[in-house]
C-alpha cells in the first residue's frame, strides 16, 4: 500500500467496521520507501475472505493484495521474551531450550534472560509451552510476516 | 512561468477548472480565506444553507439529477460534524460528491484547538476516501484527484480537509489535465467471456427476470437497458434506487420491488429461472432474508462495476464487474448477433403467471375515502404534473408511496435517500435539484416528521427563490414506525405520534412563501393544480391524511419475497 499517514488506520478501521478478525497485522515500508507492505493474519470462512479481499482491494491507497494461502508460502514472527533465570539449573535448562528452537539470547542479567526467537507463531507458542509458565516475565510479538515461496512475488 | 496563488485561491481556481458552477455551504473561521476568494469571482455560485447537513444533501440532490460532481464547502469542527449525516446518506447511495471542509491550522492540529476535530478519522467510514491537505504543493493535485476518485469506478463523496495555515500560504498554480493513481484503477469494460457466458444463459431462460438497481442510474444506461428489456421481451423491476431505470409506465415494468415491492416483482423474483441483477446489491430491503430468496432453480448473472457488490449476499453464478452502461453494450450486441432467439412460447406462458400476480393488484386502496389518502395525493402529483416533475423525498412511508404511485420513466427524476434512510433529506435535496434545473418542476414530497428534521431550510429557498413544491403528507405520526408498531409491537405506539405540530401554512407564510392546508380529497387536485401554476413560488402544502394508512405489499424483516402481507 501507498506508505502515507492514515492508511494504517483505513486498513484497522476497516476490518473493524464490518466485523472482520484481524488475529495480527504488521507494517513497515519495503525498499521502495514511497509503498509499505503489511501481512495480515485473519480467519473466516472462503466467503468472508473474498470479502475482505474485496474491500481491502476498494481502499484508494491498496496497491495490490495476495493472498498467501494462494499458493505456498513462508511465515515469520519475530519473539522477544523475558525470562526469569536465577539458578544456575534454570539458567542451563533456558539456554538449552532456546538453542533447541534456534533463539539465541540477547540480553542477560544474574536474574533474567531475554531471549530473541523467529519462526512460524505455532513454533513461537511451542516455545513458551515449553518454558514453565511461571518463568515467563514478559513477551512481545511482531505477528506474522509472509512471502510466497520460489518465484512467486508480490511486487507492484 | 506560473504566478503564485493562496492556497484560497488556489481551491477556487481548482473548483473553476472542475467547471463547477454552483456550491453549497456555510462559512466560518477556518475557511474565512477560501471565502473570502469566492467573494471576489463571479464563475462559481455559492448557495449558503442555514446548517450544513443541507449544503451536503443540496450538493447531493444537485449531482443525482444532473450528473455532475455536487461540491459543498463547510468549516471546521462543527461545520464537519454537521456535514457528516449528508456525506454518509451519499456514501450509501455511491453519489459522486467532493467536499471541502477547513482545518484548524497546521501547526493547532491535535491541540485541542477551538473548532477542531479529526475531519479525516471522523468521516473515514463514510467517504470514499478523503484527504488532509498539509502542504500547500500538494494541494491543487489533492483537489483534481479528488473529483476523479469521486466521479470514477463506483463514484462516492471525497472530502479535502485544508487547514487555515494552508489557504494562506502561496504556491504556484498548475491545474493537472489529469492524475494517474497506480493504486487506484477502476475496471469499466466487462471481461467479454463471461459477457458471453451471460448471453447464453439469457437466451435459455424460461422465467427470465431483469432486476435493476441504481447503477444503471449512476451510469447512465436506462435507455441501453430499456433497449435490452425490450429486444428480449423480459419482465423488469427496478430498487427503490434504480428507479426511472426503466420506464414505469411501460407494460414490461413489473414496478419497484422489496420490502414495499410489488406482488408481481416480488413473485417473479422469487420464482424467475434466470435472474439478471444490474447495478443493485441484493440488500436487505430488496430481497429480505437470503436463505428464502435462496432458490435452486435460478440462476444468476450479476452486473456491477464494484466487485465487493458481487457474492456479497448472494452467490452468483455468472459475475461481471464493469461499468453497467459498457456492459450491457456489449450484451446487447451480441444478443442481437446471436442465432439463437429467447423462447417465445416458453416467455408467453410466463408472462401470462405474471399477469395472474398482476391481477392482485396489490397497490389497491380505498379510493372512495372520505379522508385524504396520500395514496390518492401521490397518483394526482403524477396526473397534474404529466409525469415530468423532479421528485424528492424524505425517509418513510410517504417515501414507500411516492415510490409505488409516481411512474417514473426517466432516470434521475426521483431523488431519494436510499441507503442510509436519511430524514430530512428531501427539502435540502430539492433545492440542488431545483438549482441544477432552473426550468424543472421540483415536487419534495415528504411527512410531518421528516420535514421538521430540515425545516431552517425554508429560508435558503426564499434566499435564492426556489420555487419548490412542497407535499406534505401530515398523518401526526412518524407513519413508518407507527406500522412496526401496529405489526410488530402490540399497538404500543412508543413516541411516534407527532404532538405539537406547528401550523405548516403560517410557518411557510412566515419565510415567505405560500401556505395550503388541504383537508378534503374533493381539493387535492385543485391545490396541486394551484401550486404548479405558482411558477415563482414556493408552495407548502399540507394534506392533512389518514392517520392508519399501511404501506402495502410489506415483507416483514427476517421474512422472504414470497412471504408479503397484502392489504
Amino acid at each position: 500500500m501507498e506508505n502515507e499517514a492514515g492508511a494504517l488506520s483505513r486498513v484497522a478501521g476497516l476490518f473493524s467496521a464490518r466485523g472482520y478478525n484481524i488475529e495480527s497485522l504488521s507494517v513497515a515500508p519495503t525498499e521502495d520507501p514511497t509503498l509499505s507492505r503489511m501481512t495480515i493474519v485473519t480467519v473466516g470462512s472462503d466467503e468472508v475472505v473474498e470479502q475482505v479481499t474485496k474491500q481491502l482491494n476498494k481502499l484508494i491507497e491498496v496497491v495490490k493484495i495476495i493472498d498467501l494461502n494462494d499458493g505456498s508460502h513462508i511465515e515469520r514472527e519475530l519473539m522477544l521474551v523475558k525470562v526469569r533465570a536465577a539458578g544456575s539449573s534454570d539458567r542451563e535448562e533456558i539456554k538449552r531450550l532456546t538453542e533447541i528452537f534456534r533463539g539465541c539470547i540477547i540480553d542477560v542479567t544474574d536474574k533474567s534472560y531475554t531471549i530473541e526467537l523467529t519462526g512460524t507463531s505455532s513454533k513461537l507458542d511451542a516455545f513458551l509451552e515449553a518454558v514453565e509458565r511461571s518463568a515467563v516475565l514478559e513477551t512481545v510479538r511482531t505477528g506474522a510476516s509472509g512471502i510466497g515461496r520460489g518465484e512467486w512475488t508480490l511486487k507492484v | 512561468m506560473s504566478v503564485e496563488l493562496t492556497g484560497a485561491e488556489i481551491t477556487i481556481r481548482c473548483l473553476q477548472e472542475e467547471g463547477v458552477q454552483c456550491i453549497f455551504g456555510y462559512p466560518g473561521g477556518a475557511v474565512l480565506f477560501i471565502y473570502d476568494e469566492l467573494f471576489k469571482q463571479d464563475k462559481v455560485r455559492h448557495i449558503l444553507v442555514r446548517h450544513e447537513q443541507a449544503a451536503i444533501h443540496a450538493a447531493d440532490g444537485y449531482a443525482r439529477s444532473s450528473n455532475h460532481v455536487g461540491v459543498a464547502l463547510v468549516t471546521s469542527g462543527p461545520g464537519v460534524t454537521n456535514a457528516v449525516t449528508g456525506i454518509a446518506t451519499a456514501y450509501m447511495d455511491s453519489i459522486p460528491m467532493v467536499v471541502i471542509s477547513g482545518q484548524v491550522p497546521t501547526n493547532a492540529i491535535g491541540l485541542d484547538a477551538f473548532q477542531e476535530v479529526d475531519t479525516v478519522g471522523i468521516t473515514r467510514p463514510c467517504v470514499k476516501h478523503n484527504f488532509l491537505v498539509k502542504d500547500i504543493s500538494e494541494l491543487a493535485v489533492t483537489i483534481k484527484k479528488a473529483f476523479y476518485i469521486a466521479s470514477t469506478g463506483r463514484p462516492g463523496p471525497v472530502l479535502v480537509d485544508i487547514p487555515k495555515d494552508v489557504t494562506q500560504q502561496k504556491a504556484k498554480f498548475e491545474y493537472p489535465n489529469k492524475v494517474s493513481m497506480r493504486s487506484y484503477n477502476p475496471v469499466t469494460k466487462g471481461h467479454t467471456r463471461q459477457i458471453r457466458k451471460a448471453a447464453e444463459l439469457i437466451l435459455s431462460a424460461k422465467r427470465p427476470m431483469i432486476y435493476a438497481g441504481g447503477g444503471v442510474i449512476l451510469s447512465n444506461a436506462a435507455s441501453q437497458l430499456t433497449e435490452l428489456t425490450q429486444l428480449l421481451n423480459f419482465p423488469c423491476t427496478n430498487t427503490l434506487m434504480g428507479l426511472g431505470g426503466y420506464p414505469a409506465t411501460d407494460k414490461q415494468s413489473l414496478g419497484m420491488l422489496g420490502m414495499h415491492g410489488t406482488y408481481e416483482a416480488n413473485m417473479a423474483m422469487q420464482y424467475c429461472d434466470v435472474l439478471v441483477a444490474v447495478g443493485a446489491r441484493f440488500d436487505d430491503r430488496v430481497i429480505g432474508n437470503p436463505k428464502h430468496f435462496f432458490n435452486e432453480n435460478r440462476k444468476i448473472v450479476h452486473i456491477d462495476i464494484d466487485p465487493s457488490s458481487i457474492s456479497k449476499r448472494v452467490k452468483v453464478d455468472i459475475p461481471i464487474v464493469g461499468d453497467v452502461l459498457d456492459v450491457l453494450k456489449e450484451l446487447t450486441k451480441l444478443l442481437k448477433e446471436s442465432k439463437e432467439k429467447p423462447d417465445h412460447t416458453a416467455l408467453k406462458e410466463w408472462w401470462k403467471q405474471i399477469d395472474l400476480w398482476r391481477e392482485r393488484d396489490c397497490l389497491k386502496f380505498d379510493r372512495d375515502s372520505k379522508i385524504i389518502k396520500p395514496q390518492k395525493v401521490i397518483e394526482t402529483l403524477f396526473d397534474v404534473t404529466k409525469g415530468d416533475a423532479f421528485i424528492t423525498s424524505d425517509v418513510g412511508q410517504h417515501q414507500m408511496w411516492a415510490a409505488q404511485f409516481y411512474k417514473f420513466d426517466k432516470p434521475r427524476r426521483w431523488i431519494n435517500s436510499g441507503g442510509l434512510g436519511t430524514m430530512g433529506f428531501g427539502m435540502p435535496a430539492a433545492m440542488g435539484v431545483q438549482l441544477a434545473n432552473p426550468k424543472g418542476k421540483v415536487a419534495c414530497i415528504t411527512g410531518e416528521a421528516s420535514i421538521q428534521m430540515c425545516i431552517q431550510e425554508l429560508s435558503t429557498c426564499k434566499q435564492y427563490k426556489l420555487p419548490l413544491k412542497i407535499i406534505n403528507l401530515n398523518n401526526r405520526y412518524m407513519g413508518m414506525v407507527r406500522q412496526w408498531q401496529e405489526f410488530f409491537h402490540g399497538n404500543r405506539y412508543a413516541e411516534s405520534y407527532m404532538n405539537a405540530l406547528p401550523d405548516f401554512v403560517k410557518l411557510a407564510e412566515s419565510y415567505g412563501h405560500v401556505g395550503i392546508k388541504i383537508e378534503q380529497p374533493g381539493d387535492v387536485e385543485g391545490a396541486l393544480k394551484e401550486a404548479f401554476k405558482r411558477k415563482d413560488q414556493l408552495v407548502f402544502m399540507d394534506f392533512i391524511t389518514d392517520q392508519t394508512e399501511n404501506v402495502f405489499p410489506m415483507v416483514p424483516g427476517g421474512k422472504g419475497l414470497s412471504e408479503m402481507i397484502l392489504v
